[in-house]
């Protein structure tokens, strides 16, 4: 329920008067004059930002704002003790090249205008008892402006029967894992069953897990790859990998670079595609469909059945069960998944529905990854604070250029837009778990320049500086604020950049003696214990 | 690998259309004092239809020390290349350059507006720039296939885009003239809501 209800139309009762703590200011920010000359100051305090997030739409948006709003001071909040999100913990260990952008996020992290606020959570209890946790409602009361970009750290799910067997994981949870990611540290995949492997869907995270079971894994080994995902896929007994989607290869997710990387694996094979979902004259279609056709039909240099390994895109299959094995073992495991037959309401259309047909079909197999796309959830503190968050979507309701805002239907108007001064989102959680480190950087760069824009005109408003709030612009002081509200003990878990640097340098030291550029540590423990 | 810091340590503020540009070299690691000495100097080799704003209107962005990006070296007397980039605003950039120099490694080391995410290794769209002249297109060696695959994924593809990572000058290329795509979509509310 919404305790807040607003509109552009009347007085908007956001930002909630929530009950102000004061605390003495910190006189290490006091006076602290700065040669910039035009300053974008209300009240003559600089901008404060508190970026929820430490991945790349998280520092992409604090990287613009900080070069759009002059002396921005911006303080990111992250959960664990090691910061850039899915660069770290998404981007498969392969494509070394794509964490590049990883230098410009240090780059933002040496200003002494940022601060890097590690190993807190924001709303929510840490998953791990040496965290520390931050309410939401008391970062509103420290700063002008929040900026959400903490993803979208839950999967989506199937909902058929068998879904939670043993023996089918979720592609989210595998990709954790063979990251080092803490949260799916213990997922030990079972890849010693047999030989196949079923992946649902066809984006491009199922062909990063069709990779990781494909590729030599001397060549894994050299990557920053986790060692338990080393271990676990050296022992590996995948030879068959079946990637499976409802539509055809006009209607796939994935992008040519992984398909094509895929083709290039040596000694990998790649199974035909079903000819007759490519259109008859596919030289007639556009760039970038006429160019992943090409990739699709023209196939890899190796013939599967020559090749050690394989691979196939199974079109047209919508799956419906998970099955154990008949007679059941005990405990029941994965043994098959079964399909519903599919047809295309326009087969050569890339925005063309399924629609079921009467066929069944069944792949055998010990093996599934469900690789159905990502979702974001909202914080725990929405509900009560009124951010509205659309479930339908799995999105923060935004404007589009990331300003929270709300669409409400009253009595008195069929519809008005309550907005939220202060509050952003980028990222996943402003426009879906879709598209690549640039497609995030572009939508984070709209936030940060809305954020400019608005900080900019005067007739716009941010959080705190609304006189008769019960909270002068002197105690928007941001990090310098928020830590006041903790215990010690809390406040001596938090982890700056200094201490992450520490971590990363122990990793790669640890890295060098296996001749990898880092190894990494997959408990918050282990990270932690660097800094003693 | 060195540390990437942003394309010059003299990174400019731009406020409201307000821009500040300068043409700076700073050696590799230079602490930021003597980089932002170095600002005072003449800007060479450079002209915009940006104009000029004091020197101290200009902030670094980084209080470490700066590597520049790219590497470039000024053209030697006689030797200069030219390249015009036209920014998503309209200006034009007109840039002497030396023979060899690729068109992020040069947009960076001026401070344009050019991200270069994956360290122009090929690996994202963010360089994508399009070349205004077909004849010009014409005489860069074709791009390679990881190229046009990334080049799929450019927002405003255009026949004549190319990734600024992969296109380096010559000779052949001197007087070449290159546009930065407008990089935001239209987006609509919408398609969020």
């Amino acid at each position: 329920m919404l305790l807040f209800t607003r509109s552009t139309r009347r007085a908007s009762a956001w930002p909630p008067l929530l009950p102000s703590r004061r605390q003495p200011r910190n006189p290490l920010w006091l006076g602290a004059p700065r040669h910039y000359s035009a300053p974008a100051t209300r009240h003559g305090r600089p901008f404060r930002l508190a970026v929820i997030g430490s991945g790349p739409a998280g520092f992409y948006t604090a990287y613009r704002t900080m070069t759009r709003v002059q002396d921005a001071r911006v303080d990111m909040y992250e959960a664990l003790p090691v910061p850039f999100g899915l660069v770290r913990f998404g981007v498969a260990p392969d494509h070394p090249e794509v964490k590049n952008c990883q230098d410009k996020f240090e780059e933002v992290a040496s200003s002494p205008n940022f601060t890097f606020i590690g190993n807190v959570t924001v709303g929510t209890a840490s998953d791990h008892p040496d965290g520390a946790a931050v309410s939401l409602a008391s970062l509103l009361r420290r700063y002008n402006a929040v900026v959400f970009s903490y993803g979208a750290p839950k999967d989506r799910a199937l909902g058929i029967p068998g879904e939670s067997l043993p023996g089918v994981y979720s592609a989210r949870e595998f990709v954790g894992w063979y990251n080092g990611l803490p949260e799916h540290a213990d997922l030990a995949p079972d890849l010693t069953r047999g030989d196949e492997a079923v992946i649902i869907g066809q984006g491009n995270v199922a062909l990063d897990v069709a990779r990781m079971l494909l590729e030599d894994v001397d060549v894994l080994r050299r990557s920053d790859i986790a060692e338990h995902a080393v271990e676990t896929l050296a022992r590996s007994k995948v030879r068959r990998v079946h990637i499976v989607g409802r539509r055809g290869p006009m209607q796939a997710a994935f992008t040519i670079k992984e398909v094509r990387e895929l083709m290039r694996l040596p000694a990998v094979g790649f199974h035909p595609i079903d000819a007759s979902l490519v259109p008859p004259d596919p030289k007639a279609l556009p760039r970038a469909p006429r160019r992943l056709m090409d990739v699709l039909l023209k196939g890899s240099p190796t013939p599967p059945a020559e090749a050690a390994k394989s691979w196939s895109l199974d079109f047209l299959l919508s799956p419906t069960a998970f099955l154990p094995s008949d007679p059941p073992s005990d405990p029941p495991r994965l043994a098959a998944v079964r399909f519903a037959r599919t047809t295309l309401s326009s087969p050569f259309d890339p925005q063309a529905y399924a629609l079921p047909a009467d066929e069944t079909a069944e792949l055998r197999t010990p093996l599934a990854f469900r690789s159905i796309g990502y979702r974001s959830a909202p914080l725990p503190e929405f509900a009560a604070l009124g951010i509205p968050f659309s479930e339908r979507h799995g999105v923060i309701s935004n404007d589009g250029r990331g300003r929270v805002r709300h669409e409400e239907r009253t009595p008195d108007a069929a519809m008005a837009l309550g907005t939220f001064p202060g509050l952003y989102c980028a990222g996943w959680v402003k426009r879906g778990p879709t598209g690549v480190i640039a497609s995030t950087m572009e939508d984070a760069f709209a936030t940060a320049d809305a954020i400019a824009e608005d900080w900019a005109d005067a007739s716009v408003r941010f959080l705190n500086e609304a006189p008769g709030q019960g909270q002068g612009p002197d105690e928007v002081n941001g990090w310098d604020a928020v830590r006041h509200e903790m215990t010690r003990g809390e406040v001596n878990k938090v982890v700056h950049w200094e201490g992450w640097k520490r971590i990363d340098a122990a990793e790669r030291e640890r890295g060098a003696k296996v001749g990898k550029e880092r190894e990494k540590f997959t408990r918050t423990a282990e990270m932690l214990a660097v800094l003693g | 690998m060195l540390p990437r810091l942003l394309p010059t340590a003299t990174r400019s503020v731009r406020l409201a259309g307000q821009s500040v540009r300068r043409y700076t070299k700073p050696s590799a690691a230079a602490p930021l004092l003597r980089a932002a000495r170095s600002r005072s100097g003449p800007a060479p080799a450079r002209s915009t239809t940006k104009p000029a704003v004091p020197q101290a209107q200009t902030r670094s962005f980084s209080a470490t020390a700066a590597v520049s990006h790219g590497h470039i070296d000024p053209p030697k007397p006689g030797e200069e290349l030219y390249v015009t980039f036209i920014d998503k605003e309209g200006g034009e950039h007109k840039l002497a350059v030396s023979k060899g120099d690729n068109l992020l490694d040069i947009a960076q080391a001026h401070d344009l507006e050019m991200e270069g995410a994956c360290g122009g290794s090929c690996a994202c769209s963010t360089c994508h720039v399009i070349v205004l002249d077909q004849e010009y297109y014409d005489r860069m060696p074709e791009p390679d296939d990881d190229e046009n695959d990334m080049l799929d994924l450019a927002f405003g593809l255009q026949e004549t885009s190319r990734l600024g990572c992969q296109v380096a000058m010559t000779p052949e290329l001197d007087g070449l003239r290159v546009k930065l795509p407008s990089m935001t979509r239209n987006l609509q509310s919408k398609d969020f809501n």
